[in-house]
């Protein structure tokens, strides 16, 4: 069993309230960060452990903190980032309704480390029930002298609230999520300024994920040193990954970095395997916004090695092997999936959640969700196949925030390891509306199959 | 889309107005528009959806102009800007839960409501729609009904069938 550090608890009766989330050791971060710890201490631990940002794009944390401007007299503003909305991620909401206390216990001790006196936990709007959750948990730690005024007689204050979203992707970009905070629409801001020098109200403001606020309870408790201990060289600690589609077993999963993909997708302590006893074509490992792998590299690097669940081993080969860490949404296709709808399908989520401001995103997401739909319709053309290569470059590095290159890559990748499965959508216009194309060879060793019939 | 005609003029309640004041109660003075969102939650949970003679009297609350209140109203999917279903049930349509059967559940209300995506039933208690990721996706196919957003998980076409007898049982 690997080591669980946020989960550990997750299935202790009780454990969402304030009294059994006590008894379990919680609130320990909170009286040692406060009572024994400088701020400068706690931002120096967060350095050591290594903790790389949990939301996708794995920027240390600590580092992040230690750019936060420090005028005299400006309020700063710590905002966690519970706006999860990325196809194939829900950790943080697995999270936040069952300990929603490991949230706020660590909203506090980083709120002390970056001298913030009020806080903000803004959480997607449909998850009202974990908002529900959260303003419980946030009364009773108040009511327990956790939060409000002179915090275990230390003379720190802190007021923390939930602020709901109004469904909107675009919000989980730090910058857009701040808009929205503010009560605007949620178009990016370009950067710089970053919201270390410039975020919430313009003020001086950190954005950190649910994961990472939750993951610096530990690293106080224990040490960062000891944090760093865990997992595989610059990817330390441990990892939600959240596990859907065709997996036995889809749910959250603890693990420790450096976990071997296949021991991930097949061992029985995580996913079982895939589901009804069929074989594996294809996965996207962190999330919609990064590139799908075929089987083969799914498991393996170019090089024949295994490949890890850690933010370097993902990423090996860049993107012509590759793939990223993301935000570990993990997602399973056997091999009865097509890959042209799937990419048709995140097309069009991109294309509704675009947020407009930028021309190559709004117009782009938009053609390459038309293109993708006539394919997969049944209606395309060869040119299709490489207007949509052309679209997808275009988007790509274009636009202000990242959610032109999330569109982008899972078009790109598609293409790059399924072209065939394209052209034979579109040579077999017929043939594709009622059979799939399988899992022909992109799950090697296993011998090319072949095109399956529908069930 | 905004039409200003046709819609009834409203008068928020002093309860309301009471949750109105906490919620902006909660950020620094001068940056009451925060507020906003939630705000426009509390009026949806009331009216079940945000009329424009609603979302004026926002805007007049807030010290803010009603186009400011528009422009996000129509920019965040939650919002109804026209009426929906007592009970408006949304479902999950993005990739993962398409992986585990999401697109038979909206063919199967489509069918078992008699509506089409975005119609209201004859009697009133239900429309539906196809919304973006849900972050529920290893428990897919996943459906929520709002106002409340109560969630339902690893749907099938019968626990739909038994969801909807209940809620016209309620």
């Amino acid at each position: 069993m690997s080591r669980k550090l946020l989960l550990e608890h997750i299935n202790v009766p009780g454990i969402n309230t304030l009294e059994v989330y006590r008894q379990k050791g919680g609130y320990r971060a909170v009286e040692k960060a406060l009572k024994t710890l400088t701020p400068e201490e706690i931002v120096e631990e967060v350095k050591k452990s290594g903790l790389r940002g949990r939301g996708g794009a794995g920027f240390p944390t600590g580092m992040k903190w230690s750019f936060l401007a420090k005028p005299e007299g400006v309020a700063r503003y710590l905002v966690c980032n519970a706006d999860e909305s990325e196809p194939g991620t829900f950790k943080d909401r697995y999270l936040m309704t069952y300990i929603p206390h490991a949230l706020i216990e660590g909203m506090i001790v980083s709120s002390f480390a970056l001298g913030a006196k009020v806080s903000y936990i803004y959480v997607r709007g449909e998850m009202m029930p974990q908002i529900r959750i959260l303003e419980k948990a946030i009364a009773e730690a108040k009511a327990a002298g956790w939060l409000g005024k002179n915090i275990l007689g230390t003379g720190y204050d802190l007021e923390l609230y939930v602020q709901p979203g109004g469904g909107a992707y675009i919000c989980g970009e730090e910058t857009a999520l701040l808009e929205s905070l503010e009560g605007k629409r949620g178009n990016p801001r370009i950067k710089p300024p970053f919201p270390a020098i410039a975020g919430l109200y313009g003020c001086p403001t950190v954005v950190n994920n649910v994961e990472s606020i939750a993951a610096v309870v530990p690293i106080i408790n224990d040490g960062g040193d000891e944090y760093a201990k865990i997992g595989i060289g610059r990817s330390t600690g441990t990892k939600l990954i959240s596990a859907s589609g065709n997996l036995v077993k889809p749910g959250v999963y603890e693990i420790e970095l450096g976990l071997p993909v296949e021991e991930f997708i097949y061992s029985d302590e995580y996913c079982g395997g895939i589901a009804n006893g069929k074989r594996l074509k294809a996965t996207v490992a962190g999330g919609s916004s990064v590139p799908v792998l075929p089987a083969n590299l799914t498991l393996k690097l170019a090089n024949g090695e295994p490949r890890l669940m850690s933010y370097e081993s993902l990423s090996e080969g860049g993107f012509a092997t590759g793939t990223m860490m993301g935000s570990g949404g993990f997602i399973a296709f056997d091999e009865d999936q097509c890959i042209v709808r799937n990419t048709w399908n995140f097309s069009r989520f991109y294309h509704h959640e675009s947020c407009g401001q930028c021309s190559p995103c709004r117009e782009g997401t938009g053609w390459m969700e038309k293109v993708l739909h006539k394919i997969e319709h049944g209606h395309g053309s060869m040119d299709d196949v490489d207007l949509l290569w052309d679209i997808q470059r275009k988007i790509e590095g274009n636009t202000i925030c990242p959610l032109g290159d999330a569109a982008a890559w899972p078009v790109a990748s598609a293409i790059r390891h399924f072209r065939d499965e394209f052209e034979w959508h579109i040579k077999e216009p017929v043939k594709s509306q009622s059979q799939n194309y399988g899992i022909a060879n992109y799950a090697t060793p296993i011998e090319k199959a072949p095109v399956t019939e529908e069930k | 889309m905004l039409k200003v005609e046709e819609q009834t003029p409203v008068q928020f309640s002093s309860e309301l107005l009471a949750k109105f004041d906490d919620v902006k109660s909660r950020y620094p003075e001068g940056k009451e528009k925060s507020a906003l969102l939630p705000l426009l939650h509390l009026v949806q949970a009331e009216y079940l959806w945000v009329s424009t003679p609603a979302m004026d009297k926002v805007a007049e609350y807030l010290n803010i102009q009603p186009i400011e209140v528009y422009e996000v109203a129509t920019f965040y999917t939650m919002y109804f800007l026209k009426p929906q279903g007592k009970y408006a049930l949304e479902v999950c349509r993005t990739g993962p839960c398409c992986l585990v059967g999401a697109e038979k559940i909206l063919d199967h209300l489509e069918a078992k409501l008699g509506v089409k995506e975005g119609e209201v039933t004859a009697d009133g208690l239900f429309s539906f729609r196809g919304v973006e990721c849900l972050a529920a996706c290893g428990f897919g196919p996943v459906l929520q009904i709002s106002p409340e957003y109560t969630f339902y998980e690893n749907l099938t076409t019968e626990s739909v069938d038994q969801l909807i007898e209940d809620l016209k049982n309620k």
